[in-house]
């Protein structure tokens, strides 16, 4: 489970002074279901995230991970997150197989566990062909799997998606739904964030709007509907966040 | 701290850094090469070059002497010179290189030597050019020798002896055992070939395991493993440290058996080399061990601090242009330790790099101050420690990681 509470992250630009990336942000995750960070680029959906990864410490407020602090025991949630995104990209140099192991061996598995681990994901992936092919060789889809095993690798109870199909092929793209999907239905608590609408209404459990670091709604898909009477997420969406564009326009 | 954890990272930036070709060729391949080209390739041909330029016959334009035949006799039977007779435009032929050099034989030269009436004989030569230097001197050798000869038939005339004009002898003689003379003529030498290599040693790794890192975006995959900030730096560090000592090493051990090849097979024209050959192949066990041991702290000083300066950088090329001008701050001091007369003091001893090229001066000549010994690696010690703490410390910074 994962529990923001008053979650913020302020950076300190030169130029523009203060930037609230995140601002005051509260939601929960549960086990067994998706939860969909929807938002427009720059709304604050990666440094949540990264928050919740521990890849980012909160400046105020914190989040409960499988009940462990963010900000007191990062490696512990660490240690029960496996995290996803276009920007993790994988060890080139290393084979599919030896990046795998490189992050089940970080994770504290010991050999026997994780070679089998290991063999186990791959045969469930269908990554045998290009298990001991260099990163730097592998397809697109090659690539995305091998990511996917990396975040598989230590079991995590918590999957942490941040835009993970962005950029991808359609095929691809499946492949990491079609995934997303199977986090859920083995009980782990999912939640990801996105800019796509149709992956919102495909996926998500609950959905949360994001924009300037402000979490402005959430809820079901359809309590969303019906709060809005419209049935399209992007209508939805766009009723939402209109308002407080046209009030950072006027400021 | 858990070691398992340092362990894994190093073990895994190991195989990255034996995978990339740009490590292997900076840290494997060039030191390894660079001394065996550098010494026997270009010392070769060094030696090739001169050996040709003393082959070949250099002209000689005889200026006079008409009067003089006895001398302009002596010249023309020389050796490997030929005389040519005198045309104009001499000094011209000088400089475009058809004529070696010019001799100049005044009017009346050997009547004045018979009369004791002194003259002067005058050589016209390209300065700095080797082969008018060779005929040169092959002039001014026949010409002090004919004076040589003419003092003592006049003292013999005069029923003189010789030590008359040689009251005394003047000779010195070396005290110094052979390795500290060969250690003050290239003991400097060494102390900063392996201060320089371990810093080129570290660089590429450093850039690579920082910025490279970000620019790849592995980075936030990294950080988003369970290992503590402190773990994954350590074993970054020690790969970079390794890189350092390993280049520093290979570097010593070619260019000991470089100049022990160049000193079998080349001749006396190249005696400094083949001098520098004996003394390298003389450094015994325990020099070499020393001076990798005062090394060892500046090797985690570069390492370090590389690391710190390239992490600030986004891409590998950023990084390149922070730390290529880092190459100058470690060139300087360990040039002025190579400078003669500069030598270990209290002060000194205090100043990073300056003081283990001193040092290593010392130890490569036999000398081992103790004191100083001490205080040199105490003080590097502790600037490689702040070195490292800082560079922990970035690694926890934020804004230093995902710098945009």
């Amino acid at each position: 489970m994962i529990e923001a509470r008053g979650l913020s992250k302020r950076f300190h630009d030169k130029k523009r002074g203060e930037i609230r990336a995140v601002d005051n942000v509260t939601f929960t995750c549960q086990p067994g279901k998706i939860y969909g960070l929807l938002g427009a680029n720059g709304a604050g959906k990666t440094t949540t995230l990264r928050m919740l990864a521990t890849i980012l410490e909160p400046t105020d407020g914190t989040a409960i991970v499988c009940g462990h602090d963010v900000v007191e025991q990062p490696e512990k949630v660490r240690s029960k997150v496996g995290f996803l995104s276009t920007a993790t990209a994988l060890y080139r140099r290393l084979t599919a197989q030896e990046f795998v192991e490189y992050f089940g061996r970080l994770n504290g598995l010991d050999e026997a566990t994780l070679k089998k681990r290991v063999d186990d994901i791959f045969n469930r992936l269908d990554m045998n062909g290009f298990r001991d092919r260099r990163c730097d060789k592998l397809s697109t889809g090659m690539m995305q799997k091998t990511s996917i095993a990396r975040t598989l690798v230590h079991d995590p109870q918590v999957m942490i998606f941040d835009e993970p199909t962005n950029g991808l092929d359609i095929m691809t793209a499946r492949t990491i739904t079609a995934f997303i999907r199977e986090c859920r239905n083995n009980g782990k608590t999912v939640i990801f964030s996105t800019h796509i609408m149709s992956e919102v209404e495909k996926l998500c459990d609950t959905i949360g709007i994001i924009q300037s670091g402000k979490l402005l709604v959430e809820g079901s898909l359809a309590q969303l509907r019906d709060k809005y009477a419209e049935h399209e997420v992007e209508e939805i969406f766009v009723k939402v966040v209109t308002p407080h564009y046209l009030a950072e326009e006027a400021n | 701290m858990s070691l398992r954890n340092v362990g894994i990272v190093y073990r895994k930036e190991l195989t990255e850094a034996l995978r990339d070709r740009r490590t292997v060729i900076s840290t494997i391949l060039v030191p390894l090469l660079l001394f065996p080209i550098l010494s026997v390739g270009f010392g070769s041909l060094a030696v090739a070059l001169v050996g040709k330029a003393k082959e070949e016959v250099p002209k000689v334009m005889l200026r006079g002497g008409e009067d003089s035949p006895a001398v302009v006799d002596g010249l023309k039977k020389l050796d490997k010179i030929e005389i040519v007779p005198e045309t104009p435009g001499w000094k011209d032929q000088i400089i475009n290189k058809e004529i070696r050099a010019a001799v100049e034989i005044p009017s009346g030269f050997q009547a004045d030597v018979a009369q004791q009436k002194s003259d002067t004989v005058k050589i016209f030569n390209y300065q700095g050019e080797m082969k008018s230097e060779f005929a040169t001197d092959k002039i001014e050798t026949y010409l002090k020798e004919y004076r040589d000869k003419v003092v003592k038939e006049r003292l013999a005339a005069k029923n003189l002896a010789e030590t008359v004009l040689k009251p005394f002898e003047v000779d010195r003689e070396n005290v110094a055992p052979p390795e500290k003379v060969s250690g003050a003529a290239f003991g400097g030498i060494i102390g900063y070939m392996v201060i320089l290599l371990c810093m080129t040693g570290a660089m590429y790794p450093a850039m690579d395991l920082t910025a490279g890192e970000k620019e790849r975006g592995t980075m936030e995959t990294i950080l988003s493993s369970p290992i503590s900030r402190m773990h994954l730096v350590l074993g970054k560090f020690f790969l970079i440290l390794t890189a350092a000592l390993g280049t520093a090493a290979l570097s010593v051990l070619s260019m000991g058996v470089s100049f022990s090849v160049l000193g079998h097979y080349t001749s006396q024209s190249a005696g400094g080399r083949a001098a520098a050959a004996e003394f390298l192949l003389k450094l015994g066990p325990k020099t070499v061990i020393s001076v990798f041991l005062m090394a060892l702290p500046v090797a985690v000083l570069f390492s370090a601090t590389l690391m710190t300066i390239a992490l600030f950088a986004k891409t590998y090329k950023e990084a390149q242009s922070y730390l290529t001008p880092m190459t100058f701050v470690v060139i300087f001091p360990a040039i002025a330790a190579m400078l003669p007369g500069v030598e270990l003091t209290p002060k000194l001893s205090l100043i990073p790099i300056l003081n283990v090229s001193l040092l290593c001066k010392e130890l490569v000549a036999g000398t081992y101050h103790w004191n100083y010994i001490a205080i040199i690696f105490s003080s590097t010690c502790v600037y490689a420690a702040v070195a490292l703490f800082l560079a922990i410390k970035m690694f926890q910074r934020e804004s230093v990681l995902f710098r945009s």
